[in-house]
C-alpha cells in the first residue's frame, strides 16, 4: 500500500540533457563495467522474462489443477519448491506468476506513466488555468488512499488480473505527472520553443517534437521505478483480498495465503513467493538505479 | 513568504473539496450498503424491514446531491459526523486510534533517520566499494519486501526463536497501552512495528541520502575545499552532508505524509488499533461517514506537511525564494 | 503428508482424552483472567437484539442473562434446552401452543435490583414485536409467537399461533438477552451503547476496535458460578494475529473456529500445552444458481454442476487446508432430522460412484447443448473457507469440461450480488446460532417466502413439502417429510449444492477448564463455567 504512495529518489531527479552520442555497444559494455549491481539487476530481469515467455515449457504441472493427493508437500525432486495448500506445484505457478507479475508491472508502470507524460508535458505548455486545475487534480490523486480507489475499481468490475492494473495505475499518473511537468517547466523557458512557436508551429509538433524528447530521461527513470511499484502494489492489494484471485497463478496472491496460515507449518508456501517477490523488485530498481546514474550527466562525468 | 503561506492554503481547498467528491463518488460506486453488511453478517434472516429502517435513519435513502452538501456542508461547521457502523462521534474513534499511528510513525521516522543517514553518507563516501555495494542491496530489499510479509515474517521468527531457544513460544503483548501508562510495555508492543516500518523507510531514505551526497560531492565548492587541503572529515561534516541533507529532509517530510496512510498492512499484521486498521474496517463496513473523514485527515496531514517541507526548504536553503 | 497428519490427529485424540479424564474429576478453582480474541474489528453495538454479528456475542453475552439456552455443560447436545432465568422447563399446554415459565426469585440485575417477569416479557416483546424506531433483527425468526405476557412477577406465558417444534430451539437463541424494563422504558436504544444486565460478569470497560473487559459478579444466582475473576475480549480480525496470539499465549483461546493448518501448528509445538476441541458446525457454504439467467434456468445443466462435485472424495481433503469436514444435506449432519449416508447418495453428486455421475453430468450439458459452459462464480473475499470451497469447486467443474472464473468481491458487494440477482452462480452462506433445522432449512424456499433465499425461482411443490414438514409433529414423519424436501431441492430440482458442512476447531491453551464446544460459534458464551487451572 504504501508503496505506490511514495515517490522514489528517481522522482526528484528532474534535470537532465540528452546523452552524448556512442555506439550502442560502447555504452552496453560501459554499462556492464561500470554498473554491476545493474547488470545483476538485469540478469534477473532477464531470467524473469524468459521464465514468462517459456512458461508452458519450463513448468512440469498445470499452475492450476487443484491435486488433492499431494497438498502441502516440501519440496522434492518431483515438486522442486514443494506445493501449496490445493497440491498445485509452487514452482510451476511461480513460473507462471512471473507472466501475471511483468503483466501488471509494465502494464500499469506504462499506462501510468504515458497518461502522466501527456498531461505534465501539456500542463506544462499550456499553463495558466489549465496547469492550475491539472495541479489540483494531481494533488487530490496524490494524496488519495489507495485502498478507496483499489476497493471501489474491485467492488464494480470485480477482481480480474486487468481491473487490479486499473487500480494501481491511477496512483501512478500524479506521480509521473509531477515529475514530468517540472521537468517539461525547465525545457519550456528554453528560447527554441519560443522560436518554435513564432514559426507557427502547431501544438502538438511542439510538444512532441521538442518537449517530449527533453523529458525522456527522467520519464524512463520512473518508469523503471514504477515497475517494481506497481508489482508490491498487487501484493499489498492481495493481502487486503483485494488483489488477483484463485485460481490465478499471482505472486502476491499466493503470498498472502501462504504467510497468513502456513508461516511455521509449511513456510516454502510462505518463503518462496516472498522470494520471487523480492528478488523480481530488486532486480528492476538495482537496474533502474544504474540506467540513472548511466543518462545522469552529472554522474556519467566523473 | 507569508504571501506564499497564505497562498498555498488557499490552493489547499479545492484539493480538499476534490477529495471529498471523489471519496463521496467511489464509496457510492461501490454496490451494497453498511445496513445490509451489519444485518446480514449472521448469513442469514436480514430482515428487510430492519434494513429499511436503518437505511432510513441512516439517511442513505436521501437524495445523493443532499447527502453531498450535508458532508461538505457540516465540516465548515466542524461537525464531522457520526459512524454509521459504531454510532460514536467520528472525532471519537478518530481520537482514539491516532496517538498509535503517530507514535509509530515518530518511531520508524527516528529509527529510519539513525539508520539512513550514516549509511547513505558512508555508501556515498565508499561509492562503487563492495561497503557501498552491500548498503544498496540492504537498501534496495527494504524497498523489495512486501511489508505485509516482513511484518508476519517477523513475528513468527520472534516466536520460532523463542520457542527453539526455551520451549515455549513468545511473543510481545498485543493490547496496547500508552506510553504514559506503561512505557516498557507500551515500546515492547510497538517496537516490531516500528522496526519493519523503519526498515523500510530507512531504505528509501538511505537511497536519497546516497544520491545527495554524491550530487555535492562533485559542487565547485568542494572541490576548492578539497583543493584548499581541508581535512576530508571536516569537509563532509561541514560542508557536503549540511547541503546533501536538503533533500533528504523534503524527502522525510513527504514520507512522513504517506506514512499515516501506509500504516494500513502493518497495522493489520500486527493487530494495532490505529488510523491504518480503522481506515480498513471504515471501508469494508462501507461506513461512508468514517470513510470520508479519514480520507479527508490523510489528505490533510498531505497537504499540510508538503506545505511544511515547502516551507523548511526556502529557510534552510537561502537561495530558494517563493513568490 | 498424510500420514504425519494421521499421527498428529492420532496425537490430538490422545491430548483430548488425557486432558478430559482429570477434568471431569477436578473441583474448579476460582480466581484468574480468562483472556480470549474475538475474530472481528468490533460490534456495531451492544444490542444483542438488534445485531447479527457473533462479534457482539462473544463481547457481551457474559454480560447478560437469558430465558433459556443450551445446557452449558452439553452445549453439543441439538435437541437438550435447559433454563437460566426460568426454574423449569415448561410443558406445552393448549395443544402445544401455550409455554408458561417460572422466573427465579434470587436474581439481581447488576445495580442491585431485582430481575422480574416483567423485565423478561418486556426483553421478548421487543424482540418479537419491536416499537416503532426499534429494530429487531429476528422478527420473522418468532413469526409463530403470538403473545408474550408477564401476569405477575414470577411467571411469563408464551402464546404460539400454531404448535410447532421450532419454538423451543428458537427461544434458546443466544441474542435474546435480557434488559431491564425501567431501562428500556426510558430509552429503547441505551442497550446499544450500554451495557446492564444481570449475567455472570458485570462490564468492566470497553476499549473500542481493542478490548471489551469484565469482572465477576458476586451476585449471579447460579451459585458458585463464575470461577473467573475477571474476562477480556481482544478484537483481532487478522487469523495471523490470533494464532500467534495464542502461540505466544496472550491469548488462552478464540471461540470462532480456526483452520486446520493452525491447529496442527499449535498442537505439534505447544503438545499438552493445548487442547483441541472440535465439532461440526451449524454453517456451510451453498452454491445458489440464478434461475433469471440462462442457462441456469435449465434444470439440466444446475443437475450437471451438483452431478461433477465429489462430495466424498473432496471433503477429506478439504478438511486438511480448510474448516470444512463432514458432507450433508440442507440438515445440519448433528441433528436427528439430518440424511443418512445411505439417504444422502440419492442426491446428486453424493453418489458412491464420481466416474458415474460426471458421465451423466457430460451427458446432460450435452443435451442442453451447454458442452461448453463458461459462467463467473461470484465469492466472498473471506479466506476461510469461501475461497477454499470455491477454489475447490471450480477444479471439479473443470473436470466435466466447464470453465468457471472466480469473482471475489468484498462482502458488501457480495450481499448486494445476491440481493439484487446479478450473479450467475454464487457461493452463498447458511449460518445459525441453534440447531434448528425446521426454521434453517427455509433458506432453500422461493424467494417470495423467504426473501433470503437469493436463486430467485418459483417452485410452489417446495412450498408444499415444506410446509407439510413443518407442521408436522411426530419425529419419524417429520423426519421422512425433511427427506421429501431435502431430495426436491438438491436433486430434482437442483437448486443449489451443499458443500462440506463447515466443522468448528478450536485450539485452547490447557489451563483453560470447563468450557465446551458447541456447534456454533453462538452459543455458550456467557463463560460462567470456564475457569483456569493455573
Amino acid at each position: 500500500m504504501s508503496v505506490i504512495t511514495r515517490n522514489g529518489p528517481a522522482g526528484a531527479l528532474t534535470d537532465d540533457t540528452l546523452p552524448r552520442k556512442k555506439t550502442a555497444l560502447d555504452a552496453v559494455l560501459n554499462f556492464f563495467r561500470r554498473q554491476p549491481l545493474g547488470t545483476a539487476g538485469l540478469a534477473i530481469m532477464l531470467v524473469m522474462f524468459l521464465a514468462a515467455a517459456f512458461a508452458n515449457v519450463l513448468t512440469p504441472f498445470d499452475p492450476e489443477e487443484n491435486d488433492f493427493q499431494a497438498m502441502m508437500q516440501a519440496p522434492s525432486w518431483t515438486h522442486l519448491l514443494g506445493t501449496d495448500q490445493m497440491g498445485r506445484d509452487i514452482f510451476s505457478r511461480l513460473v507462471y506468476g512471473a507472466r501475471t507479475a511483468l503483466l501488471v508491472g509494465f502494464s500499469a508502470a506504462f499506462a501510468g506513466g504515458l497518461i502522466g507524460l501527456v498531461l505534465g508535458v501539456a500542463s506544462a505548455y499550456f499553463g495558466g488555468w489549465f496547469d492550475l486545475v491539472f495541479q489540483r487534480i494531481l494533488d487530490v490523486l496524490m494524496a488519495f488512499p489507495l485502498i478507496i480507489l483499489a476497493l471501489a475499481v474491485v467492488s464494480v468490475f470485480g477482481t480480474g488480473v486487468f481491473n487490479v492494473i486499473l487500480a494501481i495505475t491511477i496512483p501512478l499518473i500524479p506521480r509521473c505527472g509531477r515529475v514530468v511537468r517540472a521537468s517539461a517547466l525547465a525545457v519550456r523557458e528554453i528560447p527554441y520553443v519560443d522560436a518554435a512557436r513564432a514559426l507557427g508551429f502547431g501544438h502538438t509538433r511542439i510538444v512532441l517534437r521538442h518537449m517530449v524528447p527533453n523529458v525522456v530521461g527522467p520519464f524512463l527513470i520512473l518508469l523503471s521505478a514504477f515497475v517494481g511499484q506497481a508489482i508490491l502494489a498487487e501484493a499489498s492489494l492481495s493481502y487486503l483480498g483485494l488483489g488477483v484471485q484463485e485460481p490465478v497463478p499471482a505472486w502476491g496472491l499466493m503470498l498472502q495465503g501462504g504467510a497468513e496460515e502456513y508461516a511455521t507449518t509449511a513456510p516454502w508456501i510462505a518463503i518462496f513467493p516472498g522470494l520471487a517477490i523480492v528478488m523480481a523488485v530488486l532486480g528492476i530498481s538495482l537496474f533502474g538505479d544504474a540506467l540513472r546514474d548511466a543518462i545522469d550527466p552529472k554522474l556519467r562525468d566523473r | 513568504m507569508y504571501r506564499y503561506i497564505v497562498t498555498r492554503l488557499l490552493l489547499a481547498v479545492p484539493t480538499l473539496v476534490g477529495a471529498a467528491a471523489l471519496v463521496f463518488v467511489l464509496m457510492r460506486l461501490i454496490p451494497g450498503d453498511v445496513c445490509v453488511i451489519r444485518m446480514g453478517s449472521g448469513g442469514s434472516h436480514v430482515s428487510q424491514a430492519a434494513v429499511d429502517a436503518c437505511r432510513q435513519q441512516l439517511g442513505l435513502n436521501d437524495h445523493l446531491f443532499v447527502q453531498f452538501l450535508s458532508f461538505l456542508g457540516n465540516y465548515f461547521t466542524f461537525d464531522f459526523g457520526i459512524s454509521m457502523w459504531s454510532g460514536r462521534p467520528v472525532i471519537q474513534e478518530i481520537a482514539t486510534r491516532l496517538p498509535v499511528s503517530l507514535q509509530i510513525a515518530v518511531m520508524a521516522t527516528l529509527i529510519a533517520v539513525l539508520i539512513a543517514i550514516p549509511l547513505g553518507t558512508i555508501s556515498a563516501l565508499r561509492e562503487n566499494t563492495w561497503l557501498d555495494h552491500v548498503v544498496r542491496v540492504v537498501a534496495v530489499a527494504g524497498i523489495a519486501t512486501p511489508s505485509f510479509w516482513l511484518g508476519i515474517m517477523s513475528i513468527v521468527l520472534v516466536l520460532d526463536i523463542t520457542y527453539l531457544a526455551t520451549g515455549k513460544a513468545w511473543m510481545p503483548p498485543i493490547d496496547y497501552v500508552s506510553f504514559w501508562q506503561d512505557p516498557i510495555r507500551n515500546l515492547s508492543i510497538v517496537a516490531l512495528p516500528a522496526l519493519t516500518v523503519g526498515y523500510r523507510y530507512s531504505a528509501v531514505t538511505m537511497r536519497m541520502t546516497r544520491s545527495a551526497m554524491l550530487e555535492v560531492m562533485r559542487e565547485d565548492y568542494i572541490r576548492t575545499a578539497r583543493s584548499k587541503g581541508l581535512v576530508e572529515q571536516i569537509i563532509v561534516n561541514r560542508h557536503a552532508l549540511k547541503n546533501a541533507l536538503l533533500p533528504v529532509v523534503t524527502l522525510i517530510g513527504i514520507e512522513f505524509a504517506f506514512l499515516i496512510g501506509g500504516l494500513v498492512v502493518t497495522e493489520q499484521v500486527f493487530n494495532l488499533n490505529g488510523i491504518g486498521r480503522l481506515f480498513v474496517q471504515a471501508v469494508q463496513n462501507q461506513d461512508n461517514v468514517l470513510t470520508q473523514a479519514l480520507t479527508m485527515l490523510v489528505v490533510l496531514i498531505f497537504v499540510v506537511s508538503n506545505l511544511v517541507v515547502d516551507v523548511l526548504y526556502a529557510w534552510l536553503d537561502p537561495r530558494i525564494r517563493y513568490s | 503428508m498424510v500420514v504425519r497428519l494421521g499421527l498428529w490427529a492420532a496425537g490430538l485424540g490422545l491430548v483430548a482424552a488425557i486432558a478430559a479424564g482429570p477434568a471431569n474429576a477436578q473441583t474448579p478453582k476460582k480466581g484468574g483472567t480468562l483472556v480470549f480474541m474475538i475474530p472481528a474489528d468490533s460490534p456495531p453495538s451492544f444490542d444483542g437484539h438488534r445485531e447479527t454479528t457473533f462479534a457482539t456475542v462473544h463481547a457481551t453475552a457474559p454480560f447478560y442473562s437469558v430465558l433459556i439456552r443450551v445446557p452449558p455443560d452439553n452445549p453439543a447436545s441439538t435437541t437438550e434446552f435447559v433454563c437460566d432465568l426460568c426454574t423449569e422447563m415448561p410443558k406445552p399446554t393448549d395443544d402445544g401452543k401455550t409455554y408458561t415459565f417460572k422466573i427465579r426469585p434470587d436474581v439481581k440485575w447488576h445495580d442491585g435490583s431485582k430481575l422480574t417477569a416483567r423485565d423478561v416479557a418486556a426483553s421478548w416483546n421487543r424482540i418479537v414485536f419491536p416499537p416503532s424506531g426499534v429494530t429487531s433483527a429476528r422478527v420473522t425468526y418468532y413469526a409463530m409467537v403470538d403473545k408474550i405476557e408477564a401476569p405477575d412477577d414470577n411467571t411469563v406465558v408464551f402464546r404460539l399461533k400454531r404448535a410447532t417444534t421450532a419454538f423451543l430451539p428458537a427461544l434458546a437463541d443466544p441474542f435474546t438477552y435480557i434488559y431491564k424494563k425501567e431501562i428500556l422504558d426510558k430509552d429503547q436504544k441505551w442497550y446499544e451503547k450500554n451495557i446492564m444486565g444481570s449475567g455472570p460478569f458485570k462490564f468492566g470497560s470497553y476499549e473500542i476496535g481493542q478490548s471489551i473487559k469484565g469482572v465477576r459478579n458476586p451476585d449471579y444466582y447460579h451459585k458458585g458460578q463464575p470461577y473467573l475473576d475477571a474476562i477480556e475480549g481482544i478484537f483481532a480480525d487478522k487469523q495471523s494475529v490470533r494464532v500467534e496470539a495464542i502461540r505466544g499465549d496472550r491469548a488462552a483461546m478464540e471461540f470462532r473456529g480456526m483452520p486446520p493448518s493452525a491447529r496442527d501448528q499449535l498442537v505439534k509445538e505447544a503438545g499438552k500445552d493445548v487442547v483441541v476441541q472440535d465439532s461440526d458446525w451449524n454453517c456451510g457454504n451453498i452454491v445458489t444458481y440464478n434461475h433469471k439467467k440462462k442457462p441456469f434456468d435449465d434444470v439440466r445443466v444446475r443437475r450437471a454442476l451438483s452431478l461433477a462435485v465429489d462430495h466424498w472424495g473432496g471433503a477429506p481433503a478439504l478438511s486438511k487446508i480448510a474448516i470444512v469436514r463432514t458432507p450433508g444435506g440442507i440438515v445440519f449432519p448433528g441433528s436427528p432430522l439430518a440424511a443418512t449416508k445411505a439417504e444422502l447418495q440419492q442426491i446428486a453428486g453424493f453418489g458412491p460412484d464420481i466416474e458415474k455421475s460426471r458421465a451423466e453430468a457430460k451427458r446432460l450439458l450435452k443435451e442442453a447443448g451447454q458442452e461448453n459452459l463458461k459462467f463467473e462464480l461470484t465469492n466472498r473475499n473471506v479466506d476461510q473457507p469461501y475461497k477454499f470451497v470455491g477454489t475447490w469447486l471450480i477444479g471439479e467443474w473443470k473436470k466435466i469440461g466447464v470453465n468457471v472464473e472466480q469473482k471475489v468481491v468484498p462482502t458488501g458487494p457480495w450481499f448486494a450480488a445476491m440481493r439484487g440477482g446479478t450473479f450467475d452462480v454464487v457461493v452463498d452462506a447458511n449460518c445459525q446460532s441453534v440447531v434448528n433445522p425446521v426454521l434453517d432449512t427455509a433458506k432453500y424456499l422461493p424467494k417470495k417466502v423467504y426473501p433470503e433465499s437469493y436463486g430467485d425461482y418459483d417452485d410452489p411443490k417446495s412450498i408444499e413439502l415444506y410446509n407439510a414438514m413443518t407442521q408436522e409433529t411426530d419425529p419419524a414423519k417429520q423426519r421422512a417429510a425433511m427427506r421429501a424436501y431435502e431430495k426436491h431441492t438438491l436433486d430434482t430440482e437442483a437448486h443449489g449444492i451443499v458443500t462440506p458442512y463447515w466443522y468448528r476447531i478450536l485450539v485452547i491453551r490447557s489451563y483453560v477448564k470447563g468450557w465446551k464446544i458447541s456447534p456454533s460459534h453462538y452459543l455458550n458464551q456467557d463463560l460462567a463455567n470456564v475457569w483456569l487451572d493455573k
